[in-house]
C-alpha cells in the first residue's frame, strides 16, 4: 500500500515505530510518516446505512441532492451529536441542588462547549435581569460601591483560558472501595475549561479603597441560597475576574449570568455565580460551604479548612469506556491535564498498567491553569491492557496513584481527589474502570 | 517660596500618579448605610451581624415541624435530606457522620444559612425570632444547649460547638 503526500511516496514497510514504553506506545512519529488510511482503525466511528452508503459510493449522497437548510439566527449542532449530554443528578426532592458533569469522552481539545460545561448549583439556577442586577462591594472600605451592568460594561476587561473543577471532581474513586462502572464523563466531568473575560476585581477593589486591615472577601451568589464563601484578599487582588463573558459570549444562567467571581485554579466553589456582594473582611466568615461542606475530612477526624488550589491531574479521555477500541492496530490515545497550581509541563502514558511510561505530546496551546491536550500514538495488539496517564507541572507536582492517596489521607476526605485513574481494555477492547 | 514650589510639585506628582494609578473609570455609586444593612446578611464566628431578636428550643421545635421536618426528618435525623443531630465522636471512625453537633464548627454558621437558605423552597421567608428558634432547637437536638435556652445575638457567638478544634486550615 502506498500513498502520496506533497510528492513524497511513503510506503507502509516504512513507517517509523519507536518504541517509547511498553506495550506498544509509539513515538508519534508513527502519525507523520504513516498515510491515515492504513491504520484501518475506524476509531469509533459509525458506518452508515446500506442505502447511503450505496449512494455515496456513487459519488452523489442523499444532502448532495438537494440545496441544504437555511441560514439561522442561533447555531444547533448536527443531529448526530444529540447523544453528547450532560449527566445530570440532583439532591432528593430538588432539581437545582445537584451537579451535572461534562461528557469528557465526546469532547476534544481543550474549550468545553458552554452548552456542555459542568454546573453544580445548590439552589438552582436563577433567572436574574441584567437590568436589574446589581453588585455590592462594602466592608473594610473606604466607600461602599454598587455597580449595574451598564457600569461594569465600560471597565477595562481581561480575557483568560482556564479550567474550573469542583473539588468533588472524581470523589467515588476515593471514596469507593470498588472501581465504579462509570464513565469518563461521570466519574471526571466535574471539570470544564473556557475563556473567561471580564473585570479584574482588584480595580474594583481599589476604587472601593481596601482597609490595609482587609485579609479575606466574602462572595455572595444571587441564587437562593445566597451561597457565599469566603476568598483570601491575596487572592482578590492577585488574579481573580469578575467574568461576564464565557467562551465570547455573556455567562449562560447555569454559569453565573450575568456575572460571576472567577478564581484561576481554586475550587469551582469558591467562584461564586450569580455575584451580588462582596463583603471586605479581616477574617474569613465561616460559612456552611466552608465548614460542613468543602472541608477534608482526615482519617484521624481532624479536617482540613481552606484546602482552595486544585491539585495536579490527568485522564484518559479516549479510549475510555463506552468509546470502545475496533480490532488491533495503532491508534491515538488522547485526553486531558491540568493543575490549579500553574502550567502542565509533562504527561506520562502507561499501557502495560504502570510498569513502564513514555512521555505523551502535549498539544499548543498549553496555558496556565487550562487544561492542557495530551496524545500518544499506540499500537494496541488487540490483548487486554491497561492504560493510565500521570501528570505533572511547573512546580515539579506529580499526579499521585490511588494507593498513595489513601495511604496518606484516609478515604473520607471526599474533595481534592487527584488519582491516577487507569482504564482497562478487554480483548474485544471495550474499556472500563479499573484500580491498579 | 522653595517650600511652596515643592509642595506644588508634590501635589502634581501625587496627581499623576493617581491619573496613572487608575486603572477604572470609578462608576460606582455610594451606597448608603441603609442599602449596606439591607444587603448584609452574613454572619462572622465572633456574632458581628447577629440581628436582635431572640428565640427558644420549644418555640423551635414547634417551626421545626412545620418546616423542617419534611426534608430533615424527626430529631433531625436525616431522609431525605442532610442529617442535622446525633453522629458524636464518628469522625475518627471507618463511617464518620457529619452533622451540624458532629462536625460544624460555628454556631454562628447555623443562624447565617439557616436564615439565607432555609426552608428550601421558601429561603429568608424566617423572621429572625424563627431563625433563632430554629437553631436553638438543632442546638438542642445535638445536646449542646438545654431545653430551657434562648437564643440570641449574645448567647449565641459564646456557643462551644464540639468540633470546634477539629479543623486544621490550609490556608494562611
Amino acid at each position: 500500500m502506498e500513498s502520496n503526500f506533497g510528492g513524497i511516496v511513503e510506503s507502509k514497510s516504512k513507517r517509523i515505530e519507536e518504541s517509547v514504553a511498553g506495550n506498544g506506545l509509539l513515538h508519534r512519529r508513527v502519525f507523520l510518516t504513516q498515510a491515515g488510511s492504513i491504520f484501518g482503525v475506524g476509531t469509533m466511528g459509525m458506518l452508515g446505512s446500506e442505502t447511503t452508503n450505496a449512494q455515496n459510493m456513487q459519488g452523489r449522497p442523499a444532502w448532495m441532492q438537494s440545496p441544504g437548510k437555511g441560514v439561522g439566527a442561533y447555531g444547533t449542532r448536527a443531529r448526530f451529536e444529540d447523544h453528547v449530554q450532560r449527566t445530570a443528578g440532583s439532591a432528593p426532592g430538588t432539581t437545582g441542588a445537584g451537579a451535572s458533569r461534562t461528557p469528557l469522552q465526546h469532547l476534544e481539545g481543550i474549550i468545553t462547549p458552554n452548552s456542555l460545561h459542568f454546573e453544580r448549583h445548590h439552589s438552582g439556577i436563577p433567572e436574574i435581569d441584567p437590568n436589574e442586577h446589581r453588585f455590592l462591594i462594602h466592608g473594610l472600605v473606604d466607600r461602599p460601591l454598587i455597580f449595574d451592568m451598564d457600569m461594569l460594561s465600560r471597565y477595562p476587561m481581561i480575557s483568560k483560558i482556564h479550567f474550573i473543577e469542583c473539588s468533588g471532581n472524581s470523589r467515588v474513586s476515593g471514596l469507593i472501595d470498588e472501581p465504579v462502572d462509570q464513565d469518563c464523563g461521570v466519574l471526571h466531568g466535574l471539570v470544564s475549561c473556557s475563556e473567561w473575560t471580564g473585570i479584574p476585581l482588584s480595580i474594583l477593589l481599589d476604587e472601593a479603597g481596601v482597609d490595609p486591615s482587609a485579609r479575606w472577601i466574602l462572595a455572595e451568589g444571587s441564587d437562593s441560597a445566597a451561597m457565599s464563601r469566603s476568598v483570601p484578599m491575596a487572592k482578590a487582588m492577585d488574579d481573580a475576574i469578575i467574568a461576564i463573558y464565557q467562551n465570547g459570549e455573556r455567562l449562560r444562567p447555569d454559569n453565573g449570568y450575568p456575572m460571576r467571581l472567577f478564581l484561576p485554579g481554586f475550587e469551582g466553589n469558591t467562584s461564586v455565580k450569580w455575584l451580588r456582594r462582596i463583603k471586605v473582611t479581616a477574617e474569613p466568615t465561616m460559612t456552611k460551604d466552608e465548614t460542613s461542606k468543602y472541608t477534608d475530612l482526615l482519617d484521624d477526624g481532624t479536617s482540613l479548612m481552606f484546602t482552595y488550589p486544585m491539585a495536579v491531574k490527568s485522564v484518559i479521555t479516549s479510549p475510555s469506556p463506552g468509546l470502545d477500541l475496533n480490532g488491533a492496530g495503532i491508534y491515538e490515545i488522547s485526553g486531558i491535564a491540568w493543575s490549579g497550581g500553574g502550567h502542565i509541563s509533562k504527561v506520562e502514558v502507561s499501557a502495560d498498567g504502570g510498569l513502564t511510561w513514555g512521555e505523551a505530546a502535549l498539544s499548543e496551546p498549553v496555558l496556565d491553569r487550562s487544561l492542557t491536550r495530551f496524545r500518544m500514538a499506540w499500537r494496541w495488539n488487540g490483548a487486554p491492557a491497561v492504560i493510565m496517564s500521570r501528570a505533572i507541572d511547573n512546580t515539579g507536582a506529580i499526579q499521585p496513584t490511588r494507593d498513595s492517596i489513601i495511604a496518606e489521607k484516609g478515604m473520607k476526605f471526599a474533595y481534592h481527589y487527584n488519582g491516577i485513574q487507569s482504564w482497562a481494555i478487554d480483548a474485544e477492547g471495550r474499556a472500563v474502570n479499573t484500580y491498579v | 517660596m522653595y517650600k511652596q514650589v515643592l509642595a506644588s510639585l508634590m501635589v502634581f506628582y501625587i496627581c499623576i500618579f493617581q491619573v496613572f494609578a487608575q486603572e477604572g473609570p470609578n462608576l460606582g455609586v455610594e451606597a448608603t448605610v441603609e442599602e449596606v444593612e439591607a444587603w448584609d446578611i452574613s454572619i462572622g464566628p465572633d456574632g458581628v451581624g447577629l440581628p436582635e431578636g431572640s428565640g427558644t428550643v420549644l418555640e423551635g421545635a414547634d417551626i421545626y415541624a412545620i418546616k423542617c421536618l419534611a426534608c430533615h426528618s424527626e430529631q433531625g435525623q436525616g431522609q431525605i435530606n442532610d442529617r442535622l443531630a446525633g453522629g458524636h465522636g464518628t469522625l475518627s471512625g471507618p463511617a464518620p457522620i457529619k452533622t451540624v453537633g458532629s462536625y460544624w464548627p460555628y454556631a454562628t454558621t447555623v443562624f447565617d444559612y439557616i436564615r439565607r437558605a432555609m426552608p428550601y423552597l421558601q429561603p429568608q421567608s424566617l423572621t429572625n425570632d424563627e431563625v433563632y428558634a430554629v437553631t436553638a432547637y438543632i442546638l438542642f437536638l445535638n445536646g449542646i444547649v438545654n431545653e430551657d435556652q434562648t437564643m440570641n445575638s449574645q448567647t449565641l457567638p459564646g456557643i462551644q460547638m464540639p468540633n470546634r478544634e477539629g479543623f486544621r486550615l490550609a490556608y494562611p
